[in-house]
Formats: C-alpha cells, sequence, structure tokens
C-alpha cells in the first residue's frame, strides 16, 4: 500500500496536524516506506488466532464508588494556554 | 584520582555502605556530582537540573540515615528521564507542545523514589515522547554518547529513547537514572552506552504518571552501573499500583537477594532466528562468547526456535504507533502545551499539533491514525494482535523447555548522530533484538559484555519469563562477572585530563 | 404500527432509539471526582478527566452492577467479558481526544421489554446492546464573545448507552418505549431518570419507508431531552422525511437537533466532515471479566419490576390491567400506592390515587415522593370514609385541605366539623321535627305515595346541613312513616 499526497493530507486532516503542501511528497514516501516495511505481517496465517488484549492473563481490577479526587479547579487549569476563570478557553464553536 | 572522583565511580551496593558506614554523607556524595556537572554538561543529558532540589533531598537523606530509617536508595544522585511526571518539576517528555508543562502530580515510580529519599539531580534528556532510538528526535537537541572517540568526525548517538540516562549514568554524571522501555528504549541505549538496563515484566512497574507512548508495551525500569545495582533499584520502583489497570498484584521483593543464587543447571535457550542474515560478525563473535560464559557459570545451553522473531518488529510498528496516535491525541492545546492561536477550532488544532510534534512524531502518529482508519483497522492492527499472541506462545513455549533466552542486545555498536536518519526503517532495525520481548511484555536485561573494533561497548541481552526477573538478574551477573567490563567511556565526570 | 398518509399513499416509520442514563453513582466511570450534577466549574475534575499526561483510568464497580442489574431488567444476555475501547475523535469537550466506551465486546447484548400502547395491546421491543461508556464535558457558547468555555465536570461521568432495536413504528410507541426504560431504570435504582438534568437523553434514527420496502435512509435526531420532545421530534421528522421523499427528493444521512421552541428538527453540523471514529481496545484497561457468583448475586437482589408489579396488582389485589399499570408505571407511584393501600380495599385506594392525587400532583407539578399527603394520611381518610365518621364528599373536601396545608386527616376533618351525624336520637330529632313541620306530605305518603320518601330525606339531610348519614336517615324515616 503507497499513500498518495490525498491520502496523506485526508489522514493528517483526520489527525489534526497540520501539514504544508511542500511536505507532502516526501511524507507520502516515507509513510509509504514504512506500511511496506509492516506489510510483511499480511504472510502470516493468523486463521483463528486471537488479537492479544490485555498483556498477560490480567482482568480488568475494579475500584470502589467512593469519590476520592476533585475539588482543584485551580490545578486543573494551572497548565491551560487560555483559562478563563475555572474554565478552559478555546476558539469559539459554532453549532 | 581525587577522593571527589572515588565517590563518582561508586555504584549503589558500595554508595549504600559508604552512607551507612558514615564514610560520607549523602550531602558530600550530591555535592561531588553537582560539582562534577560541568563535565558532563556538553553531553547534553539532562533537559531540566535540579541542584537546588537536590541539596534539599541530600539533607533530607542524611536525616534519615541518621534516625537509622535509610532505605536502599537514600542518598542516591539520580535523574528522572523526563518521561516521568514530576510534582513542581517541569516534564516535557522532550516536545516543544507540552512547552513549560509542570505537572501537579508525581509518577508512581518517581515518586516510590523520592519517598525512599534518592536525591533528584534532573530530568533526563529523551526522544521526543520515546519515539526513537538514538535520542536525535529530542526538542532539546540530540545527547552525545560519552564513549565518542576524540577524533571522531561527528559525535555518536546514546541510542535511545532513554539516551540521556544512559549517557548520564555512563559519565559519571548521576549514579543511576530511570528510563522507560517500549520496543528497546533501555536495553538498546544500555548496550550503546556500556551501561545495564533492565525491562522488568510489564506490570511490574506502575505506568501512573510515565507520559504515554504505547500503553500495552511502555514500561519503566532501571538504568544502571551493574546488575547489582539494578535489582536494587527495580525493587525500589516495583510493585502494584492500583491507579494503573494494567499493574500487576504480584509481591516485588527479594531481587537483589536473588543475585546469590547463580546459574548453575539454569537452562538457558539460544533463539537461533536472532542470527539474522547479516549479522556483524563482532555481534555474532559477541554472543558466542556469552553462551560460552553462560556454560562456564554452570548453565546448560539449549538450541530454541521462535519462528515469529521476524514478525515481531513488524507488528511492533503498528501496534505500537496505533497506540501512540491516540495517546498523543490530548495535546491539542486546549488544557496545557503551546498553542497556536487560530480562530476556527479545527485550525487550532491542527497548527498547534502540526507544530508542536517533531518530524518523527508527526510520522508516527499518521501511520498510527491510518492503520486504525475505516477500512484498514483488520487488515493492519487486528493482524498485528493476532501476530503479537503467536509471538506470546513463541516463548510461552520455549519456556516449558529453558528458564532464560540470551541474546544480543543491538545489531551494532553506538553510531554517529545523523546517520540513519534519512531512512525511518533502518533506524527501527535498532530494535529487532529488543522488540520481541517488549511484544510479549517480558524481563529482560542488557549486560555490557565487550567492545567493538573501535572499542566501542556492546552488550549482551537476558530475557526470562513473565515476572522471573530473578533468573534474569542471575545470567545477568553472571555475564557482568564473566566479562569483567571495567572500561570507562571518554568524557568521564570527575576524571583527570 | 402507525402509518402516515402522504400525498399518494401510505408511509411506514422505522424507529431506533440510543438512550444514554446517567449511572447513579458518587464517582465517575473511572476517576474518584463526583459525578454529582452541577458543582463549581472544573470542581469535579481529576486529572484523569482531564486528560492530563499518564493518568490511567481504573473502572468504577458501581458502573459495572448498573449495567448488569440493568442487563437483567431488559431481560438481556449479561456477557462474562467485555472490552472497553477507544473512540477517537476531536472535540474541547473531549480531553483525551478520545471517549472511553464499549464497541465490538458491550457488557450486555440482545434484550428486549414489553410496552402497552393505548389500544391496550402490548408490543415487544427489542434490545441490541447496553454498554458502559464516559459522558462528555460542557462547552458553554454563550458566555464569551470570543470563546468557547469548557467545564469538564461531565466529563468522564458514567453513562449506560442502551441501543434499541428498529422496532419502534410510532411517535406513541417511542414515548412508551422511553418511559417503560425509564421506569425499569428507577426501579433497578441505577439511573434517576431525570431528563431537565439530562440523566436520560435519547438519540432517536427514524426513517421512512413503504409498507414491504427496504429500509430508508436515516437520520439521528441528538440528545432530545423529553418525552413530550420525542413525539413532537419524531411527528416533524416523519412529516418532513415524507415531504422530501414524495417531491422526489432523497433523505441525506445525516445527525439533525430538535428545536423545542420551533418544534422541528434541523441539520446540524456536523463536528468533523469524516466520522472515522478508528475504535480499538483501550490499552489501559485489561478486559472486563465478570465471574458467574458475581452476577447470581445480582440477580438475586433484585427488586419487583414494573411488569411483575403490575401482573400481582391486577391478579392479587384486583385492580383493573388499566389501574394497575399506571400505578407501576413510576416506582415512587406504585411505592405510595402499595403503601396506602396496605390493609385497606386496594380498588378504592387505587381509585383515590389515579384520582384524586395524581390530579393534585399534575396540577401543582410535584413529583409523589414529595406530595403533601403522604400514603399514610390517605389511607387515614380512607378509614373514615369505611368507618362512616364522613361522607365520601366530604373526604374530598378533607383531601384538598390536606393538601393544601399538608395537615393531618384526623386535624382536617376535626377543623372543618366534617364528622358525619350517625347517632341515632340525633337523627331521630330532625326526623320527627320534618315530619311535624310537613303533616300533609306525610298524609299523601301514607296515602300512597312512597315516592316521596326522597323529599322526606331531602329535607332531614338539609336539616342536618348534610351531616346526618343518608343511609341511617333513611331507615329512620321509612320506620317512622309506614309505622
Ligand atoms: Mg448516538
Ligand atoms: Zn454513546
Amino acid at each position: 500500500m503507497s499513500l498518495d499526497r490525498d491520502a496523506v493530507s485526508h489522514i493528517a486532516r483526520l489527525a489534526r496536524i497540520n501539514v504544508a503542501d511542500g511536505e507532502l511528497d516526501n511524507l507520502a514516501g516515507e509513510l509509504s516506506q514504512i506500511l511496506s516495511f509492516v506489510e510483511q505481517l499480511n504472510s502470516v496465517d493468523t486463521t483463528g488466532v486471537e488479537p492479544m488484549v490485555g498483556v498477560g492473563s490480567v482482568m480488568a481490577p475494579l475500584r470502589d464508588d467512593v469519590v476520592t479526587d476533585g475539588a482543584q479547579a485551580e490545578a486543573v487549569v494551572s497548565n491551560a494556554p487560555d483559562p478563563v476563570g475555572p474554565y478552559f478557553g478555546v476558539p469559539k464553536v459554532i453549532e | 584520582m581525587s577522593a571527589l572522583s572515588d565517590l563518582l565511580r561508586l555504584d549503589i551496593a558500595s554508595a549504600r555502605t559508604g552512607l551507612a558506614a558514615k564514610d560520607f554523607s549523602a550531602r558530600e556524595l550530591t555535592e561531588a556530582y553537582l560539582a562534577a556537572a560541568d563535565v558532563a554538561r556538553p553531553l547534553n543529558g539532562f533537559i531540566t537540573e535540579t541542584p537546588e532540589r537536590a541539596l534539599d533531598d541530600a539533607d533530607a537523606a542524611d536525616a534519615r540515615i541518621q534516625a537509622g530509617e535509610a532505605a536502599p536508595m537514600t542518598g542516591m544522585p539520580i535523574a528522572q528521564k523526563d518521561l516521568f511526571c514530576t510534582e513542581g518539576v517541569k516534564t516535557t517528555a522532550a516536545s516543544k507542545i507540552l512547552g513549560g508543562f509542570t505537572p501537579p502530580y508525581e509518577s508512581t515510580v518517581s515518586g516510590k523514589l523520592k519517598a525512599d529519599g534518592a536525591v533528584l539531580l534532573g530530568k533526563a534528556n529523551l526522544d521526543e515522547f520515546a519515539m526513537g532510538s538514538a535520542n536525535i528526535t529530542s526538542a532539546a537537541g540530540p545527547v552525545t554518547n560519552p564513549w565518542t572517540p576524540d577524533d571522531a568526525p561527528a559525535p555518536l548517538t546514546p541510542g535511545g529513547s532513554s539516551g540521556g540516562s544512559a549517557a548520564l549514568v555512563a559519565a559519571g554524571a548521576v549514579i543511576a537514572a530511570t528510563g522507560t522501555d517500549t520496543g528497546g528504549s533501555i536495553r538498546q541505549p544500555a548496550a550503546l552506552c556500556g551501561v545495564v538496563g533492565m525491562k522488568p515484566t510489564y506490570g511490574r512497574c506502575s505506568r501512573w504518571g510515565v507520559v504515554a507512548f504505547a500503553s500495552s508495551l511502555d514500561q519503566p525500569g532501571p538504568i544502571t552501573r551493574s546488575v547489582r545495582d539494578a535489582a536494587i533499584m527495580l525493587g525500589a520502583i516495583a510493585g502494584h499500583d492500583p491507579k494503573d489497570s494494567t499493574s500487576a498484584n504480584v509481591p516485588s521483593v527479594g531481587f537483589e537477594a536473588a543475585l546469590a543464587g547463580g546459574v548453575k543447571g539454569m537452562r538457558v535457550g539460544v533463539p537461533r532466528e536472532y542470527r539474522s542474515d547479516g549479522m556483524p560478525e563482532e555481534i555474532d563473535a559477541l554472543w558466542r562468547e556469552g553462551v560460552e560464559m553462560a556454560k562456564a557459570a554452570g548453565a546448560e545451553i539449549v538450541d530454541v526456535s521462535l519462528p515469529m522473531t521476524r514478525m515481531a518488529l513488524p507488528a511492533y510498528y503498528i501496534v505500537a504507533l496505533a497506540e501512540a496516535s491516540s495517546n498523543l491525541a490530548r495535546y491539542d492545546g486546549v488544557r496545557y502545551c503551546v498553542r497556536e492561536e487560530a480562530d476556527d477550532l479545527i485550525e487550532m488544532y491542527s497548527q498547534t499539533r502540526g507544530a508542536g510534534f517533531g518530524e518523527e512524531v508527526r510520522r508516527r502518529i499518521l501511520i498510527g491514525t491510518y492503520v486504525l482508519s475505516a477500512g484498514y483497522y483488520d487488515a493492519y492492527y487486528k493482524q498485528a494482535q493476532k501476530v503479537r499472541t503467536l509471538i506470546a506462545n513463541d516463548f510461552n513455549s520455549v519456556f516449558n523447555d529453558v528458564d532464560v533466552l540470551l541474546a544480543p542486545t543491538t545489531p551494532s555498536a553506538a553510531f554517529a548522530i545523523g546517520e540513519k536518519i534519512e531512512d525511518p526503517v533502518a533506524m527501527y532495525m535498532n530494535d529487532i533484538f529488543t522488540v520481541p520481548a517488549s511484544m510479549a511484555g517480558l524481563p529482560a536485561i542488557s549486560v555490557p559484555a565487550g567492545l567493538s573494533a573501535e572499542g566501542l561497548p556492546l552488550g549482551l541481552q537476558v530475557i526470562g519469563r513473565p515476572f522471573d526477573e530473578a533468573s534474569v538478574l542471575k545470567l545477568g551477573l553472571a555475564l557482568e562477572d564473566a566479562a569483567g567490563f571495567d572500561r570507562t567511556p571518554r568524557l568521564l565526570a570527575g576524571a583527570a585530563s | 404500527m402507525s402509518m402516515i398518509e402522504g400525498r399518494d399513499g401510505a408511509w411506514e416509520m422505522v424507529i431506533g432509539l440510543e438512550t444514554h442514563a446517567q449511572v447513579s453513582s458518587k464517582a465517575k466511570l473511572f476517576s474518584g471526582a463526583s459525578a454529582e450534577f452541577g458543582g463549581e466549574p472544573n470542581d469535579h475534575v481529576a486529572f484523569l478527566d482531564a486528560g492530563m499526561p499518564g493518568m490511567l483510568p481504573v473502572i468504577n464497580q458501581r458502573c459495572v452492577e448498573a449495567a448488569v442489574l440493568s442487563g437483567f431488567g431488559l431481560n438481556a444476555v449479561v456477557n462474562l467479558k467485555s472490552i472497553f475501547d477507544r473512540k477517537n475523535y476531536f472535540y474541547p469537550d473531549l480531553p483525551t481526544g478520545y471517549q472511553i466506551s464499549q464497541f465490538s465486546d458491550p457488557i450486555v447484548s440482545e434484550g428486549w421489554l414489553d410496552i402497552e400502547l393505548e389500544s391496550g395491546e402490548t408490543k415487544r421491543i427489542g434490545v441490541t446492546r447496553l454498554h458502559l461508556e464516559q459522558d462528555a464535558g460542557k462547552s458553554i457558547h454563550d458566555q464569551d464573545p470570543y470563546r468557547t468555555l469548557v467545564d469538564l465536570n461531565r466529563a468522564g461521568v458514567g453513562l449506560m448507552e442502551i441501543v434499541s432495536e428498529p422496532d419502534i413504528g410510532s411517535a406513541e410507541e417511542a414515548a412508551a418505549y422511553v418511559t417503560k426504560l425509564r421506569g425499569i431504570l428507577r426501579y433497578l435504582g441505577v439511573c434517576d431518570g431525570n431528563m431537565e438534568e439530562g440523566s436520560l437523553r435519547c438519540d432517536v434514527n427514524l426513517s421512512m419507508r413503504r409498507p414491504g420496502d427496504d429500509l430508508g435512509t436515516r437520520c439521528e435526531i441528538k440528545n432530545v431531552n423529553s418525552i413530550r420532545f420525542i413525539r413532537q421530534a419524531i411527528e416533524f421528522e416523519a412529516r418532513r422525511q415524507v415531504e422530501v421523499l414524495e417531491d422526489g427528493g432523497e433523505i441525506v444521512q445525516e445527525t439533525r437537533l430538535f428545536d423545542p421552541d420551533r418544534g422541528e428538527t434541523r441539520s446540524m453540523r456536523s463536528k468533523e466532515e469524516s466520522h472515522d471514529y478508528r475504535y480499538f481496545p483501550d490499552p489501559d484497561l485489561p478486559p472486563l471479566v465478570l465471574d458467574q457468583s458475581y452476577i447470581d448475586n445480582l440477580r438475586a437482589g433484585m427488586p419487583e419490576l414494573p411488569d411483575a408489579k403490575k401482573t400481582r396488582f391486577v391478579e392479587a389485589l384486583g385492580l383493573t390491567p388499566y389501574d394497575a399499570d399506571v400505578l407501576t408505571a413510576d416506582r415512587d407511584a406504585a411505592l405510595y400506592f402499595e403503601a396506602a393501600a396496605e390493609g385497606r380495599d386496594a380498588k378504592i385506594v387505587a381509585n383515590w390515587v389515579t384520582g384524586e392525587v395524581f390530579g393534585r400532583l399534575n396540577k401543582d407539578d410535584v413529583p409523589i415522593n414529595v406530595a403533601p399527603v403522604p400514603a399514610s394520611e390517605l389511607g387515614a381518610l380512607i378509614d373514615m370514609i369505611k368507618g362512616g365518621k364522613i361522607s365520601g364528599r366530604q373526604a374530598k373536601e378533607a383531601f384538598e385541605a390536606m393538601w393544601a396545608d399538608g395537615k393531618s386527616a384526623d386535624a382536617v376533618v376535626d377543623e372543618l366539623g366534617l364528622s358525619q351525624i350517625s347517632d341515632d336520637s340525633a337523627i331521630e330529632a330532625l326526623v320527627d321535627q320534618v315530619m311535624q313541620a310537613n303533616v300533609d306530605k306525610v298524609e299523601e305518603y301514607r296515602g300512597g305515595k312512597p315516592k316521596l320518601i326522597g323529599f322526606f330525606v331531602g329535607q332531614v339531610m338539609k336539616a342536618s346541613q348534610g351531616k346526618a348519614n343518608p343511609a341511617s336517615v333513611n331507615a329512620m324515616l321509612k320506620a317512622k312513616l309506614d309505622g
């Protein structure tokens, strides 16, 4: 599978990563190279094999339903680039 | 050698003895490291240095020692890989996008070392978000391998992603350091810098508070000067953490004590598929020597087969990049990190992320996004996770027959910074021997065992059963003793030059 | 299946509902922050909920329990192994860039519930699945002229998404389905069902087709937050689609919003041009594995659900199916009725609850659990009628007064002097007085005009200002006139 410019800009849009037009061809080349490398996997017969979900034989632990966290609005927004009082601020969203 | 440099040569085990015997104080030990800091600074091993914090930690450690409440890591001047969130200390993951992020919380692993009275000298450099094998993708600039010869045309890489940690330990700038290993990020730099690096079993050390790269693979671990130190430090950072759902609820004690056991009668497997075509003769030779060392120490050598070995690397890149593409979605300019202003939301996201992530990280996010996207999930991600099951099955079946596996850590010695950048896949090949154990979540250690033709360190890797770090450490110690690796890098803190 | 008459022939509605029910839990699904509604901005937020680096999720057992109980309530399969997946998309109220949900392996699948229609018949609606997932935060668009503000108090609160089969054929059926589902969840105590606060919200998937045709293209109407709005939204959207189709147009598969003020749905500017959520198992969460004994214990502790209660009310208490249905629709109403009916004539109590009580509740729009007349006092009032202390008419008067100032039945009956005269000597005095005042009529009666008895009764009641016990008056008059 080799990717063209359009495919790369579509993925970039999906990933919300701005890619300059000038970079598209180069990037398409690099990504295609990586993809053809990983595509060796298609040669493996995995019929009847379960995909690995969770490493080892672990099961999800369960937590008690008690409030142990929160009440720290200041710390929560302390690293925000554009806090508005206790809120996070972002460019206006029109719905 | 001056008394100062004597202190800088001690490993954790001997420093512990000296502190307990009051031969020197934690403050003296820390001051020795701070005084030698200038020598190591050209390596660019630290992203953030914390000398004041170090002195406070040292005084607290001395009080503890006085009170007779010292823990094994009390007073040990260390570096934390800058992937561990440290409360009140800037944490960057070597990325521009985190900007001046200062966590209001402390990771479990760094917190355990803090609680044990370890002394924080600073935050170690790394590949951006731990994505790399040469520590050249760091927004803070590359790290130089202290083994770089004077006459080298270009500085050598320390490997990655824990390149800063390994370089600092090798150069005597810290007594030990934490690292994280996703596909080899502890073992490979340790090998290239001539130090010991251990990746514990997945789930042995908590990932809580560690900036995530690939959640199903990331595992914190120690980078130290000796196998014994690795055992001591592992004991300090390991243990069940209820805040990490993937943390294993198993006892994590007695690693150092286990070393006494020795390897007599231990069955050591030699996986034939690791003998990749085009493996440099010096690596092959080192491996053969390792086998002889194990045999001489009383171990039984068994030739074993891991048929899926060749598929580990491609499967790894799909799984790791898919997880990374999702883990790094939170860096969007809303709650922390640098924002590129734009009047529309999607633009704000794209500008922020486009400018904030470095090239390799962008590449990996795009690949990861692609392999998860509609129509490709089954062919890439699902197939990779199936292959991963087969890889784990391979290991399970050989571990019915052997106790540990012995292999090289890397396919080559340290290379020059700037090599392999043009070719991402060639760069990925550095992890060919370390990735299989990562995919199966197995414990593995890299021990310096010899030198390349150019006089650069080479490492041997021991891989064990899940949660059998003890056997891994035992064979590691046997190899360390037999190899008697006592060479020091060209650049050495406190060395009379 | 109700039809819509178009210009040229009938159309059939095909509706599936996705209901998001907030789990009644103290803490969030994956963090220890409070799940309580409201709170100061970003005050119910753990660093995990804010998507801080290195933060990890741990499952709240209460949310698992709620999902399992709901599974039983919906006659569904509870899966011993389920998996949490990441649903990836970018939005300011989604701090991590992904919602932790369940995609391929939900905790509950394949259930159903029966709904009662006004026609009296019941219809079975399939439930495809129930899964656990995180709620998102809140984006506030109208507080700052240049920016959207984000409050993460809701982010990470546990939701159960309950997906129905496209078995719903009308607005009425949709309303009945939601009412029934809400009732079950409230009976189980797993969701407070408060639609105003958004504890229960529905996405309506609707398409139209000619009877017998294949499914048409559907539209999803998001977050409709009251049963009335669900009806309105469906009726409007069905009409809209029929018009488009009959004008030879095509339905665009899209997400629409219901505007309660206009009573219409409109196309919603989509969050992302291409919805590619890139689901994959969350590597921070191993599979959720439940053991059989855990599940059996939960099943053993299940409370009586509406259908069972309804059957019991009809068979054991002799209520009409209609009353039983009305009384079991809401858990609190059923509990109120059962308390009042304890040791009394259930039919009479049922009439009072469905009549007087429900009437005043609707009028004042208050929930039954805080009704000014508690079940015990309604019972006391009903006892007075039965004991002949007051008449039914007086009881209604007393009820109004009790409701108005929350006093006890005894107090009110005394204050209003509503006790009925049953003692014979008092009634005899009145009867004599009336007979003396109407000697002529007495003659007429005895002369063969028995109908006049009614006149005498009326006079006596009037003289007693309505307080005399009509039965006793009648008996006394008969005795004296005929004797
Ligand atoms: Mg929906
Ligand atoms: Zn949902």
